[in-house]
């Protein structure tokens, strides 16, 4: 049974239709990467499954569970949480507040302590910074504290939002390794990315969003080795 | 000299007033991004029902506090359940800002049908005659003090409550993004919810106070300090709780300062005066934050 699983899911903004119908499923222990060009609607893909949009048809299944109709602030609890696109950090709080934040969803204190070690094991630079306000970190240090204070739920499932967008080449690498790690750490992971070649590198399968629709799917290296593939996401 | 001092304490009592109320006003723009002009109308409600168990009811000054605050709590939450949380997603602000205009008329209107015209006169809910220093020629009265201790007591139990528990911090993060909020597991709307409870608690207290120093009550007792206290927030940086409390002090005492020395006529030409200058040179108000985006 696939940890997440998509079925026909159609997504409206008022009359324009964003989602046309898309389905595809996660196994427990993938990088699953969700590839496309700007408005194909992978930003909406992630904002549906973490319930920050309403489906107009279609079911999400986690688990087996149909989550289709859970509101946004239940979905953390339940073990998947989200790393937003534009890190969406929360600028006026210190790292320490906005990480505390990410274990908003969990009651036990000793925890998010174990959390809290993890994550600033995992981000030097985080613990370095614990005290200073999120709004004055680098935009690779942002995403550092987007996806810390994700990890911070302890999620079965992170579902990544352009996490390499804006950044140097450097940090880039360094944030595909740390999306490396995570996942040996036992995180299933769905990776939204323009940067399709990175993105295809690191993932087990893929599927490539279109205006709406998946018009590919398949595993990560055979999609690399794809003609047509290659021509219009990796610039070749 | 002395005169000075008696008049500044005044001022420091009035303006602790207009902080109570703004400090309601600025937590509610904070979190909900909406000014509720009915805010103002809240403290009347509140002062009417303070006024009902103590003269109607003969039930005591504490007892009608307590039960004001909760009527106002219920006001608070109930208005925004019904009033403004469906308008929150409107393709203009304007919606819920108009609406929140037509809530204070309703208040108002409400409270004329119930109560009547006529002016109410409304037994300070501070009973305690206060301090005469200075061989009497210093007198301070008990409304006055307690007005500063309350608002001080006010403040540091909200700035502990939003920067030290964890709905507190809820609120902080609503306040910058919503989306990302729920993505914490946060529920906006309850955390809104708790937001308008607060801000409608205090404006019952803000009526007790306010009554007690000026003891006439009509249904419109709570519109022009409405108007004033979100004067103050706008003064001292509307969003920030610091702010209002400034911003609050700063207005009671140019009030009476000005009223006293220069014109009472022109005290609130004055008071509007000093917003439009503070406003030129420090648009985003005293402690107010540079608006900045970082890419």
């Amino acid at each position: 049974m696939a940890l997440l699983e998509v079925k026909d899911l159609k997504v409206y903004y008022g009359v324009i239709q964003a989602l046309k119908g898309i389905s595809f499923h996660v196994d427990k222990g993938e990088i699953v990467a969700l590839i496309g060009s700007n408005g194909a609607g992978k930003t909406t893909t992630l904002h549906t499954l973490s319930g920050l949009l309403q489906p107009r048809s279609g079911e999400i299944l986690y688990n087996g569970k149909n989550i289709t109709k859970v509101p946004g602030h239940k979905i953390v609890s339940m073990g998947m949480a989200q790393v937003p696109e534009g890190r969406r950090v929360f600028p006026d709080l210190t790292v320490a507040q906005n990480l505390r934040l990410g274990a908003y969803s969990r009651k036990d204190q000793a925890e998010t302590e174990a959390s809290f070690e993890y994550v600033y094991k995992r981000f030097p630079r985080l613990k370095e910074r614990q005290n200073q306000a999120a709004g004055t970190l680098s935009g690779g240090e942002q995403q550092m504290l987007a996806m810390g204070r994700a990890l911070m739920s302890h999620p079965d499932i992170i579902l990544m939002d352009e996490p390499s967008m804006g950044l140097s080449p450097i940090l880039v690498n360094e944030i595909f390794d740390i999306i490396r790690e995570v996942h040996e750490d036992g995180t299933t992971v769905l990776l939204v990315e323009q940067n399709a070649k990175k993105a295809l590198a690191i993932a087990d399968r893929a599927y490539v969003l279109e205006t709406g629709t998946i018009s590919t799917e398949g595993k990560a290296s055979d999609l690399l080795g794809d003609e047509s593939i290659r021509k219009a996401y990796l610039g070749e | 000299m002395l005169s000075f001092l008696q008049y500044l304490i005044s001022g420091l009592s009035l303006g602790s007033i207009y902080a109570i109320i703004a400090l309601g006003y600025t937590m509610v723009y904070g979190i909900a991004k909406m000014l509720n002009f009915a805010h103002g109308d809240f403290i009347m409600i509140g002062s009417y029902v303070i006024f009902t168990v103590v003269t109607t009811l003969s039930g005591g000054s504490i007892p009608g506090l307590l039960v004001a605050i909760v009527c106002c709590t219920l006001i608070g939450v109930t208005t925004e359940r019904i009033a403004y949380r469906p308008l929150r997603g409107a393709a203009s602000p304007l919606a819920v800002l108009i609406t929140a205009i037509g809530v204070s008329y309703f208040l108002e209107n409400l409270a004329l049908l119930v109560f009547g015209s006529d002016t109410k006169s409304f037994t300070p809910v501070v009973s305690w005659s206060g301090l005469v220093l200075a061989d009497g020629k210093l007198r301070i009265q008990g409304v006055t003090i307690i007005t500063i201790i309350v608002s001080i007591v006010i403040l540091i139990a909200l700035q502990t409550f939003v920067n030290k528990t964890r709905e507190g911090q809820a609120m902080l993060a609503v306040a910058q993004d919503k989306g990302a909020a729920t993505l914490m597991g946060i529920n906006v709307n309850r955390t809104i919810s708790i937001t308008f409870a607060i801000g409608s608690a205090l404006a019952a207290v803000a009526g007790a106070l306010l009554c007690s120093a000026y003891p006439s009550l009509t249904p419109y007792t709570g519109a022009m300090p409405g108007i004033k206290a979100f004067v103050a927030a706008v003064l001292g940086g509307i969003g920030s709780i610091p702010g209002a409390m400034i911003g609050g002090l700063c207005l009671g005492i140019v009030e009476i300062l000005s009223k006293t020395y220069i014109s009472s006529q022109l005290s609130d030409a004055i008071v509007f005066g000093i917003l439009i200058i503070v406003l030129l040179v420090r648009p985003t108000g005293i402690l107010g934050k540079n608006i900045q985006e970082k890419v």
